[in-house]
């Protein structure tokens, strides 16, 4: 018998001293740079021994040491798992960043991913040996055109900002094939866009106009009829917008921008809310990026990498850049050298293949029973915590339905001394990744929540809870608890003007060996 | 010292003339982390953007409220751009120029015309 | 359906009646009713998880995987050993399904790992700075052209013949529409071209790649030095960074700004993408930069911790007046890439190196005995450029009847240069001496 008990109840405890020798909090461990804690001669790679050869290299060979710390397989696998307990993720809790589609990421579209026959498979491999990699490509092209209704789908693009360059080039090819290259040369953004759009116009050349959006958030027909004109090549709007809001006139606004001789690209961003609902092509829609990383749950990897297709109209179907699959007799090849108006390479080899097989195998997954009941399911959930909150915060457009992401201002803040960057640090303390913050521009300290469909409602009504918990404290002007949040963190808020006023960017070894003290 | 509405300000003595930021510029901006200057020599017309000043989550452009040839640019914000938030309307002004058309002040606001538009603005 | 789908039919009804309407298609009716979907999309219904992987298996299944046969393909991307801890560490939770890092306090893991690739792309290149990823080595060459310009404020760049014509595609096509002038060079198998003769004042940047698309090492120094001269920058890109174990740096040769594909090291072939796109460049010049950086700072407790930072060279602020639209970059690849080279340290990445220039060397000798066919390289390091007496086109398709992936025809890359008869071969670690024996014995028969 042991009769070396051992007190099993925790004893009374009173104000205790955090503060630990190793600067650890339990499970919370803090883990030096790389280069503090590897060397130069340590691997964790073994290998075989080389064949005996002349060298080759002649005057190119490398003179200097490199400086590149290594560690052994133990302590890398502690480095990074260390470290990637330091970050919030999808995969932990509700991560509810409007514009940016959090949704789960299926392992199964992960596992396939990695088959050897799509992951090991080199992009110059002779056509015969890749047949199934190029009939995947076409059966995700084929679903991206039926989900949208579009004539033709460019594959290349390697994100969101990548398929607009794509989009806004096939445009401006359109145009000058045209002969009206000279005069056609500015494109309508609203202020509410993304800052990609006005980014991608001003790279190749085009010029910015600014089209307000209404009281209301969205952008009418009219106010996109007073900006059109003979100089203008395109309208770029993102539909659902950035504020979460279908654009009621698009059907009309389309109309006035193809009368005006314009096209209309769409920023796809937010596609995800409308999929099974409603075709951008039966919307007059010339060219939208797709995200795949959003509306089809490839993971966000700490960001990137993405993929952006782009679907194109039958006008702009010509303006493709290269390279895209055809299919003769059963067997598929590639075109990879421009013809005629095509316009070109956007990026070495064939696009996002790893992404493009998860995006498919999401897609199958879903069918299209489950595409149509994600969209309303995302958009039922941002509705539900719009109407929860809606007492407590303000909403900058009144109380109409939202599309998947529901939108605040900080009007509600407004006496408080307390922020929206203040409340959203609050809520990590809570165990909650914030919100967007500030975005869209066009609102004052906007509050931007995107659930997505793969909340639980017992999952998306702690969320709420907390937030109304928030909210109350911060009316009731608790301004301790968020003007010093968060506390529970890996870390309080960092200096960002530091960081901007002296940029450290890199670690570069101490000018001076300091003695290793023992202890 | 003339003002204009985009926060400007400039000082002229002769054809001389010192231009920065105004102080209520500067407390909207926040943090200033990078100023990026005018070449010297560079000739700039009025309404020119002739100089960027950073926050960490913002970018001002700073328009020339007058045309002229620049003649000197504060070299010390390259080290020490806090010198704006210090002191927008001395040591943290941003260019001088030889003025090409004095005339362009007359339609800047003074001190106190300045002062009455920041209330509306706010 | 719906694994994927939390919410339940009566959770639905609950929150339906909680926003206040009667059924979901009130929450769309700012779609104009026209244009609705009536019908379900005309696409399968949803598929278990054994009916997707059966169907992706199946088209998997219709590709040859390198590593299933001798393979010696390289071109721009390069089939290497990633340790098996590089894809167990990348699928953390926490690091596969977080977003980019806007809240640096929960999300220091991403944001340390960020800061540390950039110092190992620094140091590899011999660079002073570098940014947390490009797309790949191709987009990040032409961001670079671009930056060449603002830099220069001039608008012609002069593109080698050397450089993966893919690349030079890319170049070409952003200079197109973005209404600026390139001077290219011919396809240069031999590494003879003339490049100093072709820059002028006008010239913003030379861009120049070594090892070339052909294989060759080039030495860079005579050109950064008349670049520099006429107030031109030097770009200078690599599609293998494992050579960077093995050969002088960039950085060494007078470098402005060095751009690559980091696929290499970390990443796997996955036909073509996704890659990571590896920018380096000078101190004086980062305000000029494209992408992301993290940098050091402190909290508010004075702890030391990482932000993203210079943010006002980025489109979410500097919208139309950014150094680039990219937004989304290849933050996970950029991960793999770190990891593997923790792994490998200087030790290990200079074995590696050593061991595939050894592969190469060994290759290119039983090769070049083969009656008929000549090197064309005098240095080069995992990979070299043969001539052969067929058209090489048809002797990759013979070998690939063979099983043997053999290399990629210049053909393929550059169809209307008149190379027909070269063929540009890659041997790496993963290739073992019966790999090579095989090799050289196919291509000896198929000439025979």
């Amino acid at each position: 018998m042991n009769n070396q008990g051992r007190p099993t109840r925790p004893a009374e405890s009173g104000a205790v001293e955090t503060r630990t020798f190793t600067g650890n909090r339990g499970l919370d461990i803090e883990e030096p740079l790389l280069f503090e804690i590897g060397r130069v001669e340590t691997t964790g790679v073994d290998f075989d021994l080389a064949p005996s050869h002349a060298d080759r290299l002649g005057p190119h060979a490398r003179r200097d040491p490199i400086g590149l710390a290594g560690l052994t397989e133990p302590e890398t696998m502690r480095h990074y798992v260390r470290l990637s307990r330091k970050n919030y993720a999808i995969d932990s809790g509700l991560y509810p960043l409007g514009s940016c589609t959090m949704k789960h990421n299926p392992r199964l579209n992960e596992k396939m991913a990695r088959l050897p026959g799509f992951a090991d498979v080199h992009p110059l491999q002779p056509v015969s040996t890749v047949q199934g990699a190029l009939a995947l490509i076409q059966q995700l092209a084929q679903a991206l055109m039926t989900m949208t209704g579009m004539s033709a789908v460019a594959m290349p693009p390697k994100a969101g900002a990548h398929g607009e360059l794509c989009g806004m080039m096939a445009i401006k090819a359109a145009i000058a094939a045209a002969g009206e290259g000279a005069t056609r040369n500015v494109v309508l953004v609203p202020d509410s866009a993304h800052g990609t759009n006005p980014a991608t116009t001003a790279l190749i050349g085009f010029s910015v106009r600014s089209v307000p959006a209404g009281a209301d958030g969205t952008v009418s027909a009219e106010a996109v009829r007073a900006a059109l004109g003979p100089d203008v090549a395109a309208i770029m709007l993102t539909n659902p917008n950035t504020c979460g809001l279908f654009e009621r006139e698009i059907v009309e606004i389309a109309e006035a921008v193809h009368a005006a001789g314009a096209y209309f690209y769409c920023d796809g961003a937010n596609f995800n809310a409308i999929v099974g609902k409603t075709r951008p092509a039966d919307l007059g829609v010339d060219a939208m990026h797709i995200n795949l990383h959003k509306t089809f749950s490839t993971p966000h990897g700490g960001g990137g990498p993405g993929a952006g297709p782009v679907v194109l109209s039958q006008r702009l179907a010509a303006f493709a850049p290269v390279p895209y699959v055809i299919e003769r007799d059963g067997r598929f090849d590639w075109v990879e050298q421009a013809q005629a108006q095509e316009l070109g390479r956007m990026c070495a080899f064939h696009g996002q293949m790893g992404m493009f097989v998860r995006a498919l195998a999401f897609i199958l997954s879903h069918g299209s029973d489950g595409l149509r009941q994600a969209s309303e399911d995302a958009v039922l959930s941002a509705n539900y915590v719009r109407v929860t909150l809606s007492d407590l915060m303000s909403a900058p457009f009144g109380d109409r339905p939202c599309m998947h992401e529901a939108l605040f201002d900080d009007s509600w803040l407004k006496d408080s001394a307390i922020t929206t960057l203040d409340f959203a640090k609050a809520m990590i303390d809570e165990g909650y990744h914030p919100m967007t913050m500030y975005f869209p521009l066009v609102v004052h300290g906007a509050m931007l929540i995107e659930p997505t469909e793969s909340e639980s409602k017992a999952s998306l009504d702690l969320f709420l809870m907390t937030l109304r918990d928030l909210a109350l404290r911060a009316k009731r002007g608790e301004v301790e608890r968020f003007l010093g949040a968060p506390r529970l963190a890996p870390r309080r808020r960092l200096d960002e003007t530091r960081a901007a006023r002296s940029p450290v960017l890199r670690w570069t070894a101490p000018k001076f060996a300091q003695a290793q003290s023992p202890v | 010292m003339r003002f204009t509405r985009d926060h400007e300000y400039i000082e002229a003595g002769g054809d001389l003339a010192t231009v920065g930021i105004s102080e209520h510029a500067q407390q909207q901006l926040g943090d200033i982390v990078y100023v990026e200057l005018p070449a010297l020599g560079a000739t700039l017309k009025k309404g020119d953007a002739a100089a960027v000043v950073e926050s960490v989550k913002a970018a001002s452009d700073v328009f020339t409220p007058a045309s002229g040839e620049v003649v000197a640019v504060n070299d010390k914000l390259g080290g020490n751009p806090s010198l704006v938030n210090e002191n927008a309307q001395g040591d943290g002004w941003l260019f001088k120029l030889k003025l090409s058309a004095p005339g362009e002040l007359d339609g800047l606001m003074d001190a106190p015309a300045y002062a009455e538009y920041l209330k509306t603005v706010e | 359906m719906m694994r994927y789908l939390p919410l339940q039919p009566e959770d639905r009804a609950t929150m339906l009646a909680r926003v206040g309407v009667a059924d979901i298609d009130a929450l769309f009716a700012d779609i104009p009713e026209a244009r609705r979907l009536r019908e379900p999309l005309p696409m399968p219904r949803a598929m278990s998880e054994p009916a997707v992987e059966r169907a992706l298996s199946a088209l998997a299944g219709r590709n040859v995987a390198a590593g299933s046969v001798p393979f010696f393909l390289g071109a721009g991307a390069y089939r290497h050993h990633v340790p098996a801890t590089v894809d167990h560490l990348i699928q953390r939770s926490e690091f596969l399904t977080s977003y980019t890092p806007y809240q640096p306090e929960i999300a220091q893991g991403t944001l340390q790992v960020l800061f540390e690739f950039q110092t190992q792309v620094a140091l590899l290149t011999g660079m002073e700075v570098a940014n947390a990823s490009m797309y790949d080595g191709s987009t990040a060459c032409g961001e670079a052209m671009l930056m060449a310009h603002r830099v220069t404020r001039r608008r012609k760049a002069v593109i080698s013949g050397g450089l993966h014509s893919h690349y030079a595609e890319v170049c070409a096509t952003l200079a197109r529409f973005a209404g600026e002038e390139i001077d290219l060079a011919a396809p240069d198998p031999l590494a003879q071209e003339d490049l100093v003769g072709r820059i002028d004042d006008q010239t913003s940047c030379v861009i120049v790649q070594t090892p070339d698309m052909f294989g060759n090492l080039r030495d860079l120094s005579a050109l950064a030095e008349a670049a520099h001269a006429r107030g031109a920058l030097l770009i200078a890109v690599f599609t293998e960074v494992v050579s960077l174990g093995a050969c002088r740096p960039p950085g060494d040769m007078g470098a402005d700004i060095v751009v690559g594909e980091g696929q290499s090291i970390g990443n796997a072939l996955s036909f073509g993408g996704p890659y990571v796109g590896l920018f380096a460049t000078r101190t004086k010049y980062v305000r000029q930069m494209p992408g992301r950086l993290a940098g050091q700072t402190v909290d508010a407790d004075g702890r030391r911790g990482f932000v993203l930072t210079l943010s006002t060279r980025e489109q979410h602020i500097r919208r139309e007046k950014a150094t680039s639209n990219i937004c989304t970059n290849s933050g996970l690849c950029a991960l793999a890439f770190s990891i593997h080279l923790t792994l490998l340290g200087e030790a290990g990445l200079r074995r590696l190196a050593e061991i595939n220039h050894a592969n190469a060397v060994d290759l290119a000798e039983r090769l070049e005995a083969i009656p008929g066919v000549e090197l064309l390289n005098k240095h080069f390091f995992n990979e070299f450029t043969i001539r052969t007496p067929r058209p090489a086109a048809a002797l990759v398709e013979a070998l690939a009847g063979r099983g043997i992936i053999a290399g990629c025809p210049v053909s393929r890359l550059a169809p209307d240069a008149g190379l027909d008869d070269l063929l540009i071969v890659a041997s790496t670690e993963t290739n073992s001496d019966e790999d090579r024996a095989a090799f050289a014995r196919g291509l000896r028969e198929a000439l025979s």
